[in-house]
């Protein structure tokens, strides 16, 4: 149970009542979205022959460097710009010494003194209150944006005792996110990270598909007293999607307060999350807390990106130089914007315009049914909630699968408007249009014989028609 | 016939080096004196144990290993060279100091010396993979260690740590395009085990055995 009251707690001899809540902090993980990778010419590819596309550099052999791609620094910084980050115009790279078999080189290259960005924060929003029909809006700080290398994948053959390791992923361009504690709950965290998912789609910076590791999410989770110092924290890895972010940091919160509640100690470790049972396990971690000897990367020079063109010294080659003015000129429309001008533009709720920017493609559907029709946004924005989501959500497709384009139901609005048809046989009409997306708007009405009759004397005849057919009742 | 005759003419400033290359390649030269002073140098540097803080200069100016191409080209007797190289070129100004500068440092200039604990070398041997072998080991780390502390001495206010030697390049940003893969048989060649096109390796981390369990695996291994 958490709840939101900063009294502190109450302690006394008959009553113990904890009031213990959430503190959770995201550390994300994001594939930059590139031809090549991080220091090496070798491809990033999604499901290639393995060890097909790899470098001698991420293979590790020697007599190999680090060659810094320029495309991995623009993605860094777009990224940075859109989440209000300070951008340092001079970032260093070091090296992070760990074993293990997917990383052959035994250290990987990271940004641990300086990176390239710097506080800046992530407004998100989600839905709360009584009846979670309400969007509200939280703001989470982001504590810097680094870029670093990616290991290679292990698969694990416990039958026979015996790893395999793939290296195309070794070397492809990270940015790790890391997010300071602001957040309480599972729900806020799934939202965050559904945000910075669609920021950095529409940023093109990282395609951010969970199931395909291109957005890796791990959680920092601890409960406290609220007015007290913060608790032992653990980490919980392994979140393949989405939606096992709230179930993961739910599962972990409730787990260390029945702990504390029971009287144990939380202990700092790495917990693995089982999606199958819902629950967090320890994960072996025989060699206790890790030293990475962090030490300068000695072939990388510092990185400076450049604030504007009069910044930049004489006589640097254009390809040498990464322009933060140019990129920020180049943003394209971040979700938070888009969702504030639908409001303002078609005058619809907070809500709905919410949904249209969830979901994939919607918002293009909506403006171009709104540019086809005659009826209000207002009225479309209904039909496309209720009837165009609710066929969709039914049969589990996709928008892009539709059979109803945005043109068709342009047109079913229109006749609407014009007083063809009612309402409720629009919504018959529209439902026979998903069956037959080939035949038109006007011929299915025709078929079906909806057309609302408007012809005076025609009225008269079926009034006079009913009459007749029912004596007794007129007579009453 | 000689090429560095031809070359002579057109570049003068390498002809030295052409000259020492020459003399490399085994061909009757007034360098192969220089050369063979040069290697003695070498291997005596080898042999002598290097003193903490030598009572005495360490590089005499008669063991200056002679730069092969400067001699060559004045034709140095002995290796006095910076003598030489004034009385040659009056205008250039060298670095290097004339004598030496060196200046013994204190025990009480050095902060504490640095005891290294079995914990600590457990931990090294852990996260560095090296084997100190036995307390020699130890000790040879612990007289580095000594040595580097030297540098405490040095006024370091108002200076940036280096890096490297490099740092004030510009660090080179290259394409977005791929040049290189597609070697999977060439990599997987580099292993004595694979699996259909994967490297293999252990289930985990092997965890290092512990300093009992080293000097049992020692004692039973063949060598």
């Amino acid at each position: 149970i958490v709840t939101h009251l900063p009294s502190s707690p109450l302690h006394n001899e008959t009553q113990t009542l904890w009031v213990l809540r959430g503190v959770v902090g995201l550390e994300i993980h994001a594939q930059i979205h590139a031809t090549s990778k991080l220091f090496a010419c070798s491809r990033v590819a999604f499901c290639s022959p393995p060890n097909s596309s790899v470098a001698f550099l991420d293979a590790s052999l020697p007599g190999t460097l680090p060659v810094l791609n320029r495309r991995c620094v623009e993605a860094a910084v777009i990224t940075g710009l859109a989440l209000n980050c300070t951008i340092n115009r001079k970032s260093l790279f070091d090296r992070k010494h760990y074993f293990y078999a997917d990383m052959p080189a035994g250290y990987q290259i990271t940004q641990q003194r300086l990176p390239i960005a710097v506080n800046g924060s992530l407004i998100y929003s989600y839905f709360g209150g009584r009846k979670r029909n309400q969007v509200l809006s939280r703001c989470v700080r982001i504590k810097q944006i680094q870029l670093e290398q990616d290991s290679g994948k292990s698969l694990h053959d416990d039958q026979r005792s015996q790893t395999l390791i793939d290296l195309n992923r070794a070397g492809v361009g990270l940015m790790e996110l890391v997010m300071e504690a602001d957040m309480s709950c599972g729900d806020e965290a799934a939202a965050a990270v559904r945000e910075l998912q669609l920021i950095l789609q529409t940023l093109g910076t990282c395609q951010g598909n969970m199931s395909e590791g291109q957005l890796r999410v791990d959680a920092n989770v601890s409960v406290h007293c609220p007015g007290e110092p913060l608790g032992v924290r653990t980490e919980v890895k392994n979140i393949n999607s989405a939606r096992y972010v709230a179930r993961a940091i739910d599962y972990e919160i409730q787990r260390q307060k029945k702990v504390l509640e029971n009287g144990g100690i939380i202990v700092n470790e790495t917990r693995a999350f089982d999606s199958k049972s819902g629950t967090t396990i320890p994960m072996r971690d025989k060699e206790g807390l890790q030293d990475y000897r962090f030490m300068p990367e000695p072939n990388l020079p510092p990185l400076f990106v450049y604030e504007d063109e009069a910044s930049v010294p004489a006589g640097v080659n254009p390809t040498q130089v990464v322009m933060i003015d140019r990129l920020k000129a180049e943003l394209p429309e971040l979700p938070g914007v888009r969702r504030a001008r639908m409001v303002d533009q078609y005058k619809i709720l907070p809500e709905h315009s919410f949904t249209l920017v969830n979901e994939d493609g919607l918002t293009e559907y909506f403006e171009r049914v709104v540019r086809n029709t005659k009826a209000e946004p207002r009225k479309v924005i209904g039909w496309v909630m209720k009837e165009l989501l609710g066929n969709l959500n039914q049969q589990s497709l996709k928008l892009a699968q539709s059979p109803v384009s945005p043109e068709a139901l342009a047109d079913l609005l229109n006749v609407l408007e014009s007083g063809h048809i009612s309402s409720s046989a629009a919504k018959v009409v529209f439902q026979e249009m998903w069956k037959a997306p080939e035949k038109a708007v006007e011929q299915l009405v025709k078929e079906l014989d909806l057309g609302l009759v408007s012809d005076r004397e025609k009225l008269l005849k079926i009034c006079q028609k009913v009459v007749d057919t029912h004596p007794e009742q007129v007579s009453e | 016939m000689f090429p560095c005759c031809f070359i002579r003419r057109s570049f003068l400033s390498s002809v030295v080096n052409v000259r020492s290359g020459a003399s490399g390649l085994g061909a009757t030269a007034p360098g192969s004196k220089v050369t063979a002073g040069r290697r003695l140098f070498t291997s005596q540097s080898l042999h002598r144990a290097a003193p903490l803080r030598p009572t005495q200069p360490r590089c005499r100016l008669s063991e200056l290993p002679a730069n092969g191409a400067w001699s060559t080209g004045r034709r140095a007797a002995g290796c006095r060279w910076s003598s030489n190289r004034s009385s040659s070129n009056a205008d250039f100004s060298s670095k290097i100091p004339q004598f030496p500068t060196w200046e013994p440092v204190a025990e009480s200039q050095l902060p504490p010396p640095t005891k290294v604990s079995l914990d600590l070398v457990d931990k090294l041997e852990r996260l560095a993979l090296v084997d100190f072998g036995n307390q020699e080991g130890v000790n040879c780390l612990e007289k580095a260690i000594r040595f580097a502390d030297q540098l405490h001495v040095v006024n370091t206010d108002g200076v940036e740590p280096m890096d490297s030697v490099l740092e004030d390049r510009p660090l080179y940003l290259r394409e977005d395009t791929v040049r290189e893969g597609d070697c999977a048989e060439e990599l997987l060649r580099l292993s004595k085990h694979i699996v259909e096109e994967y490297f293999v390796a252990p289930p985990g981390n092997i965890p290092l055995p512990t300093r009992e369990e080293r000097s049992a695996m020692l004692k039973h291994a063949d060598f």
